[in-house]
């Protein structure tokens, strides 16, 4: 069984259709790159898996660890080990970064029927987790995302991912805003959590990234669809040659 | 309605003449005497109305329409520290308040460092104690409405602190004001006086408790004085029964240098008007007014608080929040006074508010009076929702939406718990505050 089936996926926002019959499995053990020029349905594609209520599916369906996606609310599907990585991570004044951190992960452990942390065994945890994304201590006791920077915040939403742990992790163009230091240390801590036991679908609309990791495969959405996938050469060649060329090709295969 | 309302003051008038009987030999005095004017300034007045100003955005009917019987002093005690047990804080000074009259069985003074006087206010009035006939009612004008003009006439008890100069008192110093279980409808006039002398230090908590259920309406005034440089936190935290009234009135004047806190916490209360002015009467004076409000079902919360910048070079902060549920209404009146001699007056004043339902309503009125040209003045208010993407972003990381709508309700609430300086206080607060919001979110009154 896969981990991720979506099968001629259709949805759209305020009756515009945006996906327009995707189809994409995902194993246990896979990174997957979906690579796009702006408005293709990328975003889209990543908020429809997470929950996001914007948008409303017309057609198709989506398995995830056997069960249908659109059963599971938001909560659900991270508690089932989806989890979102923001392309625009929210500034929450008042949350205190760890509290709602051992709050999220006491309501995932909770549904795996794990024993919920105590104070002590989560802070061990957490900075465990820190050291992987080299941040500091400082951003435990900070309101959630608020005054950081906007490197500080997508590494934020890898620690949040490293401390939670999911089995299909979907980063939603982590690599805009870093620069390239910031670029390798989310590339890093993406590489050590990488195993047989999860998965990853990395949304960029540049290559970069992917030349710190490494995707097992590479789709191009164009216009709501999967046009084009290959291997991590396909990401090589769209950098150099830019997306039209995909457009064309699909163009005269209709 | 007219009718029913000077009904309700001819009864007000007979409760005043049979508490007149019952002073005795203290009806020829010359307090007794301020106690007569007040009263026929009542008669005078009547109660405040949407007409005035000061009352346009809170329709007091349900208070005014009901006969509130005085409680004769005296009276056997009935409730014992088990009932205050979940308002009681473990590590402070303790007075208790019942039902207007300061009870010295409940109270728990040993802790006072030697000097500071920490009585019954009747007991101080009676021992001609110098502090307390010198600033008794000089803040609070009794004709300012029908309230305090009430309660000038009847009040009788309440607590008097006074910590001299040079004095820091480490302890808390909490005033539970309780109410108690009656067959009708009652009011309560206590009437507190706290004084801090010259670079004295003290934290006074004033709760008021009383039980869910009964009618009762608790007409308080509290005023409060800080000589030059003393430091004063004052933090009130109202938790008064469901169907309680609650009108309060304090008053704060402050020396050169002084700085005060104020964290008003209200949570209680099916209508309640509380009024607090300071008054920055010397050079070098530090303010910060912190308000919370939580309300639900049907409650009404009134907050009107001025800030009287008479003297230059003084600075006042003042955030002000509410959290609105069901059908409650809010709201904030917060005037700011610059008088022509107040120059480089640094004012700032915030007033927030959350309205998790589309039923419930915020009037906010910033009402600045500047009469010098050197001044720093600001103001801003803002009224919201809760934010869906953040919900949707608690709940993306495993909160289920009513923990994520909690932590960020709670989130908002916390800049003003935060700013409490005694932490036994703010997690009997935070506690408070989660099993509100939990009632609200289940649509209980």
């Amino acid at each position: 069984m896969s981990l991720l089936e979506i099968k001629n996926l259709r949805a759209e926002v305020n009756g515009n259709e945006i996906l327009r019959g995707i189809n994409l499995t995902v194993n246990l053990g896979e990174i997957h790159a979906i690579m796009g020029p702006n408005g293709s349905g990328k975003s889209t594609l990543a908020g429809v898996l997470a929950g996001r209520d914007a948008y409303t599916v017309t057609e198709g369906d989506v398995l995830y660890r056997g069960k249908d996606l659109f059963s599971l609310n938001p909560e659900e599907r991270a508690r089932e080990g989806l989890f979102l990585a923001f392309q625009y991570p929210v500034e929450i004044p008042g949350v205190n970064n760890s509290y709602f951190l051992k709050a999220a992960l006491n309501a995932v452990r909770k549904y795996r029927g794990l024993e919920e942390l105590d104070a002590m065994d989560f802070l061990k945890l957490i900075k465990s987790k820190l050291k992987l994304i080299e941040m500091d201590e400082s951003f435990l006791n900070r309101p959630v995302n608020e005054g950081f920077s906007g490197g500080e915040k997508k590494r934020n939403e890898i620690f949040h991912m490293a401390v939670l742990d999911p089995v299909l992790s979907i980063l939603d163009e982590t690599d805009s805003g870093l620069d390239i230091d910031a670029l390798r240390i989310v590339a890093d801590g993406v590489n050590k959590l990488r195993s047989k036991e999860n998965a990853s679908i990395i949304v960029t609309h540049y290559q970069r990234l992917l030349n710190y990791i490494i995707p097992d495969v590479v789709h191009v959405l164009v216009d709501g669809r999967i046009v084009k996938s290959g291997t991590k050469d396909l990401a090589v060649e769209l950098e150099s040659r830019g997306y039209d060329w995909v457009k064309e090709e699909t163009a005269q295969a209709v | 309605m007219q009718s029913t309302d000077q009904t309700v003051q001819l009864s007000y008038q007979s409760d005043f003449e049979k508490f007149e009987q019952g002073l005795n030999g203290e009806k020829s005095t010359p307090r007794h005497a301020l106690r007569r004017r007040a009263f026929s300034k009542f008669m005078e007045m009547g109660f405040p109305t949407s007409r005035h100003e000061e009352w346009r955005f809170t329709n007091i009917q349900p208070v005014t329409k009901t006969h509130f019987q005085p409680v004769p002093a005296n009276q056997a005690v009935s409730i014992s520290l088990a009932d205050l047990e979940s308002v009681m804080l473990k590590d402070v000074i303790r007075v208790v308040i019942v039902d207007g009259y300061f009870s010295s069985a409940l109270s728990d003074l040993k802790d006072l460092p030697a000097g500071v006087v920490g009585e019954s206010l009747a007991a101080a009035l009676k021992q001609n104690r110098p502090e307390a006939l010198i600033h008794l009612g000089a803040y609070t004008d009794s004709s300012e409405n029908g309230f305090t003009a009430l309660h000038a006439a009847f009040s009788l008890d309440g607590v008097f602190l006074f910590v001299p100069g040079h004095t820091i008192v480490e302890k808390p110093i909490q005033v539970i004001y309780s109410a108690t279980k009656r067959n009708d409808p009652f009011v309560a006039y206590p009437r507190s006086l706290f004084i801090a002398g010259d670079a004295a230090q003290v934290k006074i908590v004033e709760t008021y408790f009383g039980p869910g259920g009964q009618a009762y309406l608790t007409n308080a005034v509290s005023e409060v004085v800080l000589g030059t440089h003393a430091v004063v936190e004052h933090d009130r935290i109202q938790l008064e029964g469901e169907n309680a009234f609650h009108v309060n009135t304090s008053s704060v004047y402050q020396q050169a240098g002084s700085a005060y806190r104020s964290n008003c916490i209200t949570l209680g209360g099916l209508l309640v008007r509380n009024t607090l002015a300071a008054r920055l009467d010397a050079e070098g004076i530090e303010c910060r007014l912190n308000g919370l409000s939580i309300a639900h079902g049907n409650q009404l919360i009134d907050n009107h608080t001025l800030l009287d910048h008479i003297k230059p070079n003084c600075s006042s902060h003042q955030v002000y929040k509410a959290i609105l549920d069901g059908k409650a209404r809010g709201v904030f009146n917060g005037k700011i006074m610059v008088h022509k001699d107040a120059q480089k007056t640094d004012a700032k004043q915030t007033n927030k508010t959350l309205l998790l339902s589309d039923d419930a309503v915020i009037d906010t009125k910033p009402q600045l009076e500047i009469f010098a040209d050197d001044v720093k003045c600001t103001h801003g208010a803002t009224v919201g929702q809760l934010d869906a993407e953040h919900i949707f972003y608690l709940r993306a990381r495993g909160l289920d939406e009513s923990e994520a709508r909690d932590m960020l309700t709670y989130a908002f609430a916390g800049e003003v718990v935060g700013s409490i300086g005694i932490p036994e206080l703010r997690e009997q607060i935070d506690l408070q505050i989660h099993s509100r919001l939990d009632r609200g979110r289940k649509g209980a009154v």
